[in-house]
């Protein structure tokens, strides 16, 4: 199980901060935040803590198996983000 | 540092970071007066993000609001600086000033035509349907069945969204009540939502293009412009832009369905009507790239006229020159290094008028920790000298936290009655009267 971020992220990168395995991204300074559509939860490094839904002023991080039907798809876009090079291939 | 008296002007999103990190970062003692030219705060979480996106919208109850309410930060609203104090007096009054002041104008067609009635800005319709004070007075006719949105960033959306989402679903929020009138009555059945580039070149983002497929009772087309066969070479973020947009245009349309028409590939050249708007004409495109491999658009010579009486230009956001203050008039900025503004000792920016209208709600976070950052390097370390703020200087009408809290109560309290999250007072004076009543006697138990 992992934790997911979904549509609702304004990228608010609180999220980024209390994160204690780094494994949210883009952060603040990472190329691409300027331009970011949302941040994203790698689902091999997360460690389950929850620490981020707390933190996130929009609440728009959920546990995978509790996102709502219309963010479901996030589940995969949150992890093919973070291979979305050998995806764009 | 010890004894940092700071302003910032705007209580938007770019304001409110500002304040966020200066309350964490500008020493134990640091004193804000938080100047607003509205009654409310939270800027575009207010009057720019869509009533149906109140998620969004946490971000000031569950972020801002603590800033707000810290005893170190003072609220001062209805209080327009460049108006009622200028610039001069402000930063002769503090150790710095930072303007978070927003993008106040946008980018025009520059077309014949374009000042027809019918034909708006997108921000007058957006700010109207949120509630702006501003922005009440207008009035859009909805009578036509088409409506033409120009552009097709996240803006676009937005209102092609909110002109074709049931009534009794936009009747759970907290659009106005005037514009949920005015919605209920609208005889619009199409919204063509125009790019001059294709589809993989799209101004939105994704979630906000996924969103369309949520609407009951709305088809999703695309014309203009053939999908192309391949993503290959596209970003990540575009391969799911078009693999969404193509599903979206595939499933089964219903006669009976509203419909968002998305027409590529597609630039306007005039608002045709003599008294008022009765359609677009618009000259078809291709793409070439340019020396730098950027796909520019060039006219083929084709036109036709698309029958509308309502126009939204949505192309971007501009910001305004502001008094006392240099302005980039190609970028539409104040000119800045790293948030100090060019040519001036102690004022900053932060926000859109410092980087220009481009990202989303949390990019202005960074915005601010560069600025204040950049802010607090040039005041160094050690104690500073007192500063008396602009306490004297304020007019008499002003709005403090006690006051925005009554508006805030008071538009809560009338949402709960209606099951929407808040009834908007939209009225500058009924705002004004509701903030300085006295507050209601408790009265005594017995």
């Amino acid at each position: 199980m992992t934790f997911v971020i979904a549509a609702p992220c304004v990228a608010d990168y609180s999220c980024v901060d209390i994160c204690p395995v780094n494994c949210i991204g883009p952060g603040p300074e990472e190329q691409g935040f300027d331009d970011a559509e949302q941040l994203y939860i790698d689902p091999v490094k997360c460690v389950d803590c929850g620490a981020c839904v707390d933190a996130c002023p929009v609440l728009a991080i959920y546990e995978e198996a509790s996102l709502p039907d219309r963010w479901k798809h996030y589940a995969k876009v949150n992890r093919d983000y973070f291979h979305r090079d050998s995806v764009t291939a | 540092m010890t004894g940092l008296r700071i302003a910032v002007v705007g209580a938007g999103p770019a304001g409110m970071y500002a304040i966020g990190y200066l309350l964490d970062h500008g020493g134990p003692d640091v004193v804000i007066d938080l100047y607003e030219r509205l009654a409310t705060p939270w800027g575009l979480v207010r009057s720019g993000v869509a009533p149906d996106h109140p998620e969004k919208k946490l971000v000031a109850d569950r972020l801002f609001d603590f800033s707000l309410h810290d005893s170190r930060v003072r609220f001062l609203g209805n209080v327009e600086i460049g108006t009622d104090i200028s610039h001069a007096d402000l930063s002769a009054s503090y150790h710095a000033v930072i303007y978070a002041v927003g993008a106040g104008d946008d980018l025009k067609m520059n077309i014949p035509g374009e000042d027809l009635p019918g034909c708006f800005a997108a921000r007058s319709f957006v700010a109207f349907y949120n509630g702006h004070p501003d922005y009440q007075h207008l009035d859009f006719d909805l009578s036509s069945e088409r409506a033409v949105i120009v552009g097709n960033g996240n803006v676009a959306l937005d209102i092609a969204r909110i002109l074709c989402t049931p009534i009794e679903e936009l009747a759970r929020t907290d659009i106005t009540d005037r514009a949920l009138e005015k919605l209920a009555a609208s005889a619009i059945r199409e919204v063509v939502v125009l790019g001059r580039r294709g589809p993989a070149e799209a101004a939105y983002n994704n979630p906000e293009l996924e969103e369309l497929g949520h609407i009951p009772g709305v088809d999703i087309a695309v014309g203009g412009a053939a999908m192309p066969d391949s993503t290959k070479g596209c970003s990540w973020e575009t391969k799911r832009k078009l693999e969404m947009l193509a599903h979206l245009a595939a499933r089964p349309a219903n006669p009976a369905n509203k419909r968002i028409l998305f027409r590529f590939l597609a630039s306007p050249l005039e608002v045709v009507g003599t008294d008022s708007v009765n359609g677009l004409k618009i000259g078809e495109n291709a793409l070439q790239a340019d020396a730098s491999g950027a796909l520019r658009p060039l006219p083929t010579g084709r036109d036709e006229i698309i029958g509308t009486g309502l126009i939204f230009r949505a192309i971007g956001y501009r910001g305004t020159p502001f008094p006392g203050l240099p302005f980039d008039d190609r970028s539409g900025t104040i000119p800045n290094d790293a948030g100090r503004v060019l040519g001036e000792t102690n004022t900053y920016v932060t926000g859109w008028i410092k980087r220009g209208c481009r990202g989303i709600i949390g990019t202005n976070r960074r915005c601010a920790q560069q600025t204040v950052d950049r802010l607090l390097a040039d005041l160094g370390t050690g104690s500073l000298p007192p500063l008396p703020g602009a306490a004297a200087l304020l007019p008499g009408k002003r709005i403090d936290l006690a006051g925005w809290k009554r508006i805030d109560r008071h538009e809560r309290d009338m949402g709960r009655r209606q099951n929407r999250p808040r009834v908007k007072i939209v009225d500058r004076e009924a705002q004004l009267g509701l903030a300085m009543s006295e507050p209601a006697t408790v009265e005594a138990c017995t």
